[in-house]
Order: C-alpha cells, then structure tokens, then sequence
C-alpha cells in the first residue's frame, strides 16, 4: 500500500492557469522523493493538494490506503503529514517560540504540560533550545526555518512535505537542518528544492514536473 | 518602526500581572470620564501622573506622546469656546467666547491627559502579547483577542513589505512629487500591499491548518496573581474612591 496515492489531480488557478494536468503518483514506504520543476511548475501547489488546503477539479487523493475528499477527511491526515512552508514567517505566529511549538501538539488535544514538554524535547533535538522564549519574529532567517521545522516534529508526522527546506540558509545552516532530517524517524517525504546538494543528500528517488503532470527520473 | 519601547522595565508596574493594568485601565478611564468638577479631573490627571512615575517611563518619551494627543485636544480649543451656548467673555462681532465653552474643552483635556497617562503607565508597560494573552484570561472573546493578535504579529511582516517595495522603487529611480506618476506609483505600491497581505493571510490559515488549528486559541503560560498585584489594586482603588469622594463633597 502506498502511503499517498495521487490519481488523474487536474488543477486550476482561479484566473484560470492550469498548473496540473492529470498528475499521478505514489509515495511509497522509505521514499524520499526530490521534486524538481521549473518555478510556477506547481510543485507548492501539489504539496498543498496533498494536504487538502486546495481542493483539486478532478483526481482522487488517498492518503493511509484512505480516500480524503472532504474537509473532515485531511484534518484527520494533517498530524500525520508535516508540511514545512516555504515562508517560516506563514508559519510562525505565536508570542513566543515555545508556544508554537506546543500549537500543533495542544491541536491534537495534548495536556499543557505534556504539549510543553514535548516542544522542549523538540526544541532540544534540533539544538535551539536556548531560543525557547525568543519572539519568533525577531529571529534571524536560519532560526526562523529550524523554529519552524521544530513546530512541525513536534507534532511527530510520519510524512514530511518539505517546501524549499534549505532556501536562503547559510551552509552551515542548511546541513544542520539536513542532518535533523535524516536522523528523524520518519517513514518517507517529498521534498522540493532548486538546491542540487540538498535534493542529493536527501532523495533517493527523482521526480520532474513538468506540463502539470510528473516524471520519475 | 514598531518598537514596545516602555515594554522593558523593572518597575512595580513592569512587573504588575497584565489582567491587574488592563482591569485599572478600564476603571480609571470610566470613572475619570465621569467626573464633572474641576478639582476631580485635576487629581484624575495627577493619578495618571503619578502611575507614570511609578512605571519610571523616560518624561520625555511620554511628552512626545502627549503632544501628539493634544494635537487633536487643539481642534476642541479651536472650535468650543465660541461654538457651546452660554455666559460670553470676549465678545468679537458675531463670535462669541463662552466660559462655558472654555470650561468644556478644559475639563476634555485634564479627562483626555489622565486617561492617556494612565493607560501609558498601565498598558505600555506591558507587551502587545501579554496583554494578548491577559486579555484571553479575562475571558475577552476568543476572536477579538487573535484579531489583536494577528494584527500585531503581521503589520511587522507588512510594514517589512512595505519598506521593501519602497527601497526597490527608489532604487530604480523614483522621486515622489506632485504629479500623477508618483500618485500612480503610490497607487500601485498600496494596491499591492493590500493584495499582498490578503495572500499572507491566507497562508497563515493554511499553516494553521495544516497544525490542526480549529479555532482555539491555547495558552501556555499563566499568570499569577502576587501580593504586590493586590497592593496596586488595593492603592489604585483607594485613589479612585478618593477622586470621587472629592467629586461628591458637599464642602466642594
């Protein structure tokens, strides 16, 4: 069984842009897929699909050998599946950086002292807890994408969807970053990247969209 | 641009519980504006001052902030005394200066500096984000409190924005004056910022999503409520008890 099923997903704008065209694939157990596509290829828009933040024209998406059609259908999902955003600052919004790392955790109906202390846990695995009561907005760049991959492990998703992980990262940044993610115990992930050394340390399998559909390389 | 420069501090206000300083700032504001005689507006102004000097905000700070206040108590000036019905002092032709309307755009003004003081001393030493939470405490409607919540946490990333599209503008070029292109420009610039924040929004809701989010809004820290709360409490109220003892002599 494939963990995500994706079949025939037709997408478009609504100014009327087709981005995807009948797009099918099959996230499989231990894959770790690179993305890659020309920008505006839909790569974004795929993963958002994936997590029913867009609600596709045509195509079925199965998720856990599950059909996800309605809205109740992806939040049963989205614990599950961890989508780093492409822009931390999307994604970090609380007062300070150890309540948005407990959000996700309290989301899911964690105790506050269970949620508190997993997001310490968290924070500690990816070496910044020292930053537990920053405002996130006043972090740097770097801080900012590790806060915001730790708000998403904290959660302990089976599936990560990486959109540009090491984008704009300083080198020593972006191999930490790397490093977290191939020591955390998760089951396959899709990631898109335009950084060659990041798609190569971190793939085993290539994909290339293209035209709105997808070809493995 | 957007700095909570009296938020840091180690005075008895700094520290007070947020609930405590929202709380009082409601009650001093209600009562100050209630208060009719001269001599309760006065010891309301003098209550407010002396908050600041107990939060030890820098005077001058405070009096840029006063200044921008009274520019608009400036207005009531201009147009009050000759513009209420009463006794007249100065009569000029068809314009004639009341001491009734003199005494009203007085006693705005004492009420409008107190409530101001007051709500610098109590409010601005806290952050955006305490008085956030404090406010989800007291039990403030869960979607006002995030509207406040939002709104603080992305007018920086729009304000951010902003600066950004102005330098790229500039840098190619650009000198506003008065005519259309620069209106045009101006135009285009809000024109994108608006759409800007919309899909910022957006992705933000995604995000949320994304963590589970389902409309609640969670606390981590708690605030607790300690002796020196209940002395600022206990001072304050007894001030205010003290305010409208004065408004209610009968030896006034």
């Amino acid at each position: 069984m494939a963990l995500i099923d994706l079949n025939g997903i037709s997408f478009a704008y609504p100014n009327g842009n087709l981005v995807l065209k009948g797009l099918s694939l099959r996230l499989e157990e231990g894959d770790k897929i690179g993305l890659l596509g020309e920008n505006g290829a839909g790569k974004t828009t795929l993963l958002h699909i994936i997590l029913g933040l867009l609600k596709p024209a045509k195509g079925e998406i199965t998720v856990f050998g599950k059909r996800c059609e309605t809205e109740q259908d992806f939040k049963k999902i989205r614990g599950a599946i961890g989508l780093l955003f492409q822009d931390s600052d999307d994604q970090l919004f609380c007062p300070t950086v150890l309540e948005d790392v407990a959000f996700g955790p309290l989301n899911m109906g964690m105790k506050r002292h269970e949620a508190t202390d997993r997001a310490e846990r968290t924070l500690d695995k990816l070496g910044i807890f020292h930053l537990r009561n920053r405002v996130p907005y006043q972090l740097s760049g770097g801080e900012k994408r590790l806060v915001s991959m730790a708000t998403i492990l904290s959660m302990r998703p089976k599936i990560l969807l990486l959109d540009e992980p090491t984008t704009g990262l300083d080198e020593k940044t972006g191999k930490r970053l790397i490093s977290v993610l191939q020591n955390y115990p998760v089951r396959a992930w899709i990631m898109i990247s335009q950084i060659q050394s990041t798609i190569e340390a971190m793939s085993n399998k290539y994909c290339q969209m293209n035209g709105g559909r997808i070809d493995l390389v | 641009m957007i700095c909570e420069r009296f938020a840091s501090g180690k005075s008895i206000l700094h520290s007070a519980d947020p609930r405590v300083k929202i709380l009082l700032a409601v009650l001093y504001a209600f009562v100050t504006v209630g208060l009719e005689s001269q001599e309760g507006q006065i010891l309301a102004l003098l209550g407010g001052l002396l908050l600041v000097m107990a939060a030890r905000l820098s005077l001058k700070e405070i009096f840029r902030r006063l200044f921008v206040v009274n520019l608009f108590v400036m207005m009531l000036w201009l147009i009050l005394p000759w513009a209420t019905t009463g006794s007249g002092i100065v009569n000029w032709g068809p314009i004639i200066i009341t001491f009734e309307g003199i005494s009203l755009a007085f006693s705005i003004t004492l009420k409008c500096n107190a409530i101001i003081l007051a709500n610098l001393a109590l409010l601005s030493t806290s952050t955006i984000f305490s008085l956030a939470h404090a406010l989800a405490h007291l039990r403030v409607p869960s979607k006002i409190v995030q509207l406040i919540f939002f709104s603080w946490r992305y007018f920086h990333v729009i304000d951010s924005e902003f600066h950004h599209m102005n330098q790229a503008i500039k840098v190619r070029g650009f000198k506003p004056g008065s005519n259309l292109h620069t209106y045009r420009t101006y135009g285009h610039l809000i024109g994108t910022l608006f759409i800007k924040s919309l899909e910022r929004g957006e992705s933000v809701q995604k995000a949320m999503l994304c963590r589970g989010f389902d409309g609640t809004f969670w606390l981590l820290s708690h605030f607790r409520l300690r002796p020196s709360d209940i002395c600022l409490v206990g001072l304050a109220t007894a001030y205010l008890f003290f305010v409208i003892g004065v408004e209610w002599s009968p030896w006034r």
